[in-house]
């Protein structure tokens, strides 16, 4: 496998054509977050919504448009997250950054199986320039869910006092 | 004919991605440096460096010798008085040294002389719609800080610059008009004669974007008539780092200039400062010495080529990359095939490939070996107009071989099989 196939695998292609999650979703529970991303190199973007019900991100959706591998790195964060625990989130978010900071070497096995599709993305690695395209809808979803914990908890509080 | 000069171009022998040879198509953004532009700043750094024009060793003397020299080789390139080559770090700085006189004059520096700059409520500032940003940007800026209004000619449909309604654009109130030899993306030459015409029947200064042209074609700023022009070292097979602002005499010697330090004055006091004349009223500070060496010795191997065998041979490589890249299904080619007169579009082809992002079309191409530009090339309002976001660019220089551009229009036609999105 060349090293352009080994970064356009088959499963990077199936999420850029058919991707999970588009379409932004009204959220009405009180802790919420949105982030507008832009990768200021191609202007590729992405909004990405997420709504909270405890611990658990219960709404996940996004609009944008970009290159194959930002679309189906979103389509890919949508499909593993949306209805997952907010630590399994930020477990997720880590292992895919050790991902793209790897060279195009394999994670460990515990985090190549949390990671699941997403390990699709491994030969993107090896392209500093693309590691941008390929995270840009995982610092979306970060700024999302810092967003939506600090609704959360300014939520809580409201309701002590 | 244009020589063979491969050979001069040392890096153009490296192998990229799974051992390929290099085809090297992103001259555009920045162009490889022939040996004789290398050879000649070590010669300068390892027996002639010294500050320019500030001492009375032999050191001292071979720099400024060479520093000056370096800026009489530019000047013959574009057909200027060596007095009228003002040294800048790059064409954006060329571009704002322009800009920020004309704000500093508002402002009220430089007295009488420089009235002709003055600018606010009621003037214009013409731009155009394919503006390279850093000649958008600045001028942005000086409307926003003057109270000027901002006007742009605009594309139509294809990309190229609309001119039928240049006169009510250019209006009696204009007082710039900043507009570019050569549109970076679609390649196309601007009509210079028919804008300078309009601006000078309303008395507007008039600043050429050339970095685009002066790499490519044979430019003259006095027979264009514009007031100003800028360029920059690294398009022209030059450093980075260095580049170059021309204006007419009158004019330098009348701006005032926006950037201060040492080596620019006349007389300091406590309390005031003269300027000297131009060049040497805009460059302050210790200059970039080395790279100036080596801006003038790609003039100097620009004219040896000659730039009308440059031209004629970069409009073959043009021809070859824009009708190969129309052909093909599924690819849009940014502006014209060819226009009406040969010459009249640069060595370069930007496309849009139907259904594949830039950034992928790139990535095929890099793993053939070719480099080439992907985004929008700094040109946003442009990509815009089109209703892109961005594009895959091939842009051609000396080196530049007809196999590379078949490469290019090959490595072109596989991408929309790679991606499935042909049926």
């Amino acid at each position: 496998m060349s090293s352009l196939e080994q970064m356009y695998q088959q499963v990077i292609m199936d999420h850029a054509r058919a991707a999970h999650g588009r379409g932004l979703v009204q959220v009405d529970l009180p802790a919420h977050g949105e982030s507008h991303q832009v990768n200021t190199t191609c202007g590729d973007e992405v909004t990405l919504r997420v709504g909270l019900e405890g611990d658990t991100i219960a709404s996940l959706s996004w609009e944008g448009q970009g290159c194959s591998i930002s679309q189906a790195s979103i389509s890919v964060l949508a499909e593993l997250l949306d209805g997952e625990s907010l630590e399994t989130a930020d477990e997720t978010y880590e292992a895919f950054r050790a991902l793209m900071q790897a060279k195009g070497e394999p994670l460990d096995d515990d985090r190549e199986d949390m990671l699941g599709d997403a390990t699709a993305f491994v030969g993107v690695g090896k392209y500093p320039a693309r590691i941008k395209c390929a995270l840009l809808g995982w610092v979306a979803l970060k700024d999302a869910l810092i967003q939506a914990r600090g609704a959360s908890s300014s939520a809580t509080e409201g309701d002590k006092a | 004919m244009l020589a063979d000069v491969r050979d001069d171009f040392p890096l153009l022998a490296r192998t990229v991605r799974n051992g390929r040879p290099l085809v090297y198509l992103d001259s555009g953004a920045t162009a490889q440096r022939p040996r004789a532009v290398l050879e000649a700043e070590a010669d300068f750094l390892t027996r002639s460096n010294g500050a320019v024009a500030r001492g009375a060793h032999l050191l001292a003397e071979e720099a400024t010798e060479a520093f000056e020299g370096a800026r009489a080789d530019v000047a013959r390139l574009v057909g200027a008085p060596v007095e009228e080559i003002v040294w800048t770090s790059g064409a954006t700085a060329a571009i704002n040294l322009v800009a920020n006189g004309i704000q500093n004059a508002t402002l009220g520096a430089g007295g009488a002389e420089a009235d002709r700059f003055r600018i606010g409520p009621g003037d214009r500032i013409v731009v155009t719609e394919l503006e390279h940003h850093a000649n958008l940007i600045p001028w942005q800026q000086l409307a926003a800080r003057t109270g000027a209004e901002l006007a742009w000619i605009p594309v139509d449909d294809a990309g190229v610059l609309d001119l039928s309604t240049l006169a009510e654009i250019v209006s009696p109130s204009t007082k710039v008009v900043a507009f570019t030899h050569a549109s970076n993306v679609t390649g196309v030459i601007t009509d210079v004669a028919a804008i300078v015409a309009r601006a000078r029947e309303v008395g507007a200064l008039t600043v050429l974007d050339a970095c685009q042209s002066v790499p490519h074609i044979p430019v003259s700023f006095p027979e264009l008539g514009v007031d100003f022009a800028a360029f920059s070292g690294h398009k022209m097979l030059g450093p980075t780092g260095v580049g170059a602002l021309w204006g007419r005499k009158e004019l330098l010697d009348a701006l005032p200039p926006s950037i201060f330090g040492g080596g620019a004055i006349a007389v300091v006091t406590m309390e005031r400062t003269t300027w000297l004349e131009a060049p040497t009223r805009f460059e302050p500070g210790t200059q970039p010495v080395s790279q100036a060496v080596g801006m003038g010795a790609a003039a100097r191997y620009l004219m040896s080529l000659g730039m009308e065998n440059v031209a004629a041979h970069e409009a073959r490589i043009a021809q070859i990359m824009r009708e190969g890249a129309a052909s093909l299904d599924g690819v849009r080619l940014l502006g014209p095939v060819g226009g009406p007169a040969a010459g009249d579009v640069l060595g370069l082809a930007a496309v849009a490939v139907e259904g594949v992002h830039a950034h992928d079309v790139g990535q095929v191409l890099d793993d053939r070996g070719i480099a080439a530009r992907v985004g929008h090339h700094c040109a946003q309002p442009l990509h815009r107009r089109l209703g892109l976001t961005g594009s895959t660019r091939a842009s051609a220089h000396v080196y530049t071989t007809e196999a590379d551009a078949h490469a290019f229009v090959e490595a072109l036609a596989s991408v929309r099989s790679f991606f499935g999105v042909t049926a």
